[in-house]
């Protein structure tokens, strides 16, 4: 079995007051994470206070782009276009939802190594995914 | 403070209907309520106190107290998703514990199957929801979420497809029965892992029914309880655990019931092997195996195992669960399951569950639900009911 990756019109996020500096960093092919100054953990989704601690101390660090894959799904029937929903645990130790992308989704398997790619939402906003490594 | 032998279960009642195109959704909780009040030989009169989560319609519970024109002393509008109706059990004990209130009615009611609302749609949950930015460009639908959880499971534990299906087949053996289920029709390990892949790996035939209906439960405290002619459901212990993504150090292979579990038996004060009936939420087939692995049924990783070859089936197997057909062949309504797995439960300790299924000398029975998904946020709620 072979399934093709294609693109698919994705979602726009709804973007919350604190989200923008993410988005923007992702136009510029980066992705950030927030770290917090007061229990120095690093954090996914990004927000305003530290999950750990609830300090507002939080700043955003670049990770690096690469990880491996925790867990996923390619999703069949949720459209017109199969797609491949994951979870992927970054090397900084934080797993983020996001996207397989560019390769035979059903050659997809828990454990492999992927880097960061980006596709767009449907206003053009960058959105981070991974595609195998 | 303990909720043992507080509050007792004096009313209930499922809705018949599994399409309702020509009701509303207040219609729907209105006639849950009544079915659940004349169930118990009470008036309408005597609920002062409602409890009612996310499916009902309005601010909260005001808008069907209102509709349903109730005069309370205590309201409470808890939402965990579909475990909200067990939770709601243990409030309204703690309510009735704390004299706020004598007589709860907990309704539910939704019409997904009319509006064509299934678990393959992205959702928002409204504006400033803070982890929607992040999630839903991925598509994340209910089916796949519960799907990322069930990948990740065979992974580690090597729990198989064969094993998940086991679970539909026990739904279908007694679904078999119900008149009123939506899916009547024995299924086995075959036809399920043959079935459609929905979302890998789970396929049709792991996924729970969409259906329009509902359900309502009267909790009460004893001495009315004991007035009335029907049979003593007391309520032993009850828990709540919600359990999320964990700031990025996410771990799937655990619910919610890790927590709510063990804290329900402390309170009802009972073991594993004296439960004779369980009612475990069956939003999708690895949904059963993980709770009863987390409720300490049988070890973690285990689960596909314990499941398999009959062992949910009344009769025959060891833990009889969901023994109306349960969400995966019976009824989801609002596409929210809880409060059927009490119904379910109230009826076997009652014996008034069908004789093809009803449990021997049923005097303990345990409901348990999760509520939103496995796969990133949920509610986990239990409750333990004994039959006096």
């Amino acid at each position: 079995m072979a399934t093709a990756y294609q693109d698919r019109k994705l979602a726009d996020p709804a973007i919350n007051v604190g989200d923008e500096r993410y988005f923007e960093a992702a136009a510029e092919g980066k992705l950030l994470l927030k770290k917090c100054d007061e229990c120095g953990e690093v954090h996914h989704f990004p927000r305003g206070v530290c999950p750990f601690c609830l300090s507002s101390k939080v700043d955003w660090i670049e990770a690096k782009g690469t990880g491996t894959i925790y867990s996923y799904s390619v999703t069949r029937r949720a459209g017109p276009t199969p797609y491949c929903i994951a979870y992927v645990k970054l090397d900084e130790g934080v797993t983020m939802m996001t996207n397989i992308v560019d390769c035979d989704l059903d050659s997809v398997r828990i454990g492999q190594k992927v880097r960061l790619t980006f596709k767009q939402s449907a206003n053009g906003t960058a959105i981070p995914m991974f595609a195998l490594a | 403070m303990t909720i043992k032998g507080k509050a007792y279960i004096v009313g209930a009642f499922e809705h018949p209907t599994r399409k309702a195109p020509d009701k509303s959704v207040a219609q729907l909780h209105a006639e849950c309520a009544r079915g659940a009040i004349e169930d118990a030989g009470l008036k309408k009169e005597d609920i002062d106190g409602y409890f009612c989560a996310g499916d009902a319609p309005g601010m909260g519970g005001i808008s069907m107290t209102n509709y349903m024109g109730l005069k309370l002393r205590h309201i409470d509008s808890t939402d965990t998703g579909g475990s909200s109706y067990i939770v709601h059990v243990g409030h309204a004990a703690e309510a009735i514990a704390a004299g706020k209130c004598n007589v709860a009615l907990i309704t539910l009611s939704g019409r997904p199957r009319s509006e064509g609302s299934s678990g393959m749609q992205v959702r928002s949950r409204g504006s400033a929801v803070p982890e929607e930015p992040f999630e839903i460009p991925y598509g994340p639908v209910t089916v796949n979420l519960y799907a990322m959880a069930a990948m990740r499971h065979m992974h580690e534990f090597g729990t198989t497809a064969e094993q998940l299906a086991w679970v539909k087949v026990a739904a279908s053996h007694h679904a078999q029965h119900n008149p009123n289920a939506m899916l009547r029709e024995v299924v086995t390990v075959k036809d399920v892992v043959e079935s459609p892949l929905v979302a890998d790996p789970l396929h049709r035939l792991d996924c729970c029914v969409v259906s329009d209906g509902g359900g309502a439960l009267i909790v009460a405290r004893p001495e009315i309880a004991k007035s009335l002619k029907r049979p003593l459901v007391k309520v032993l212990g009850t828990a709540e655990a919600p359990k999320h993504t964990m700031g990025g150090k996410l771990d799937l292979t655990y619910s919610g019931a890790a927590w709510s579990g063990p804290r329900c038996f402390e309170e009802a004060g009972v073991k594993h092997a004296d439960i004779k009936y369980a009612s475990i939420y069956d939003s999708f087939t690895i949904t059963v195996v993980m709770q009863l692995e987390d409720l300490g049924f049988c070890k973690k990783g285990e689960g596909g195992k314990f499941v398999a070859d009959g062992n949910l089936i009344a009769g025959s197997g060891k833990l009889p669960f969901n023994t109306d057909g349960g969400g995966l062949c019976n009824n989801h309504p609002a596409n929210r399951g809880g409060i059927t797995k009490v119904i379910e439960a109230v009826r076997q300790l009652r014996g008034e569950a069908h004789p093809a299924v009803q449990v021997k000398n049923c005097n303990l029975a345990l409901a348990h639900g999760t509520g939103g998904s496995l796969g990133h946020r949920h509610g986990s709620a239990t409750v333990i009911m004994e039959r006096e």
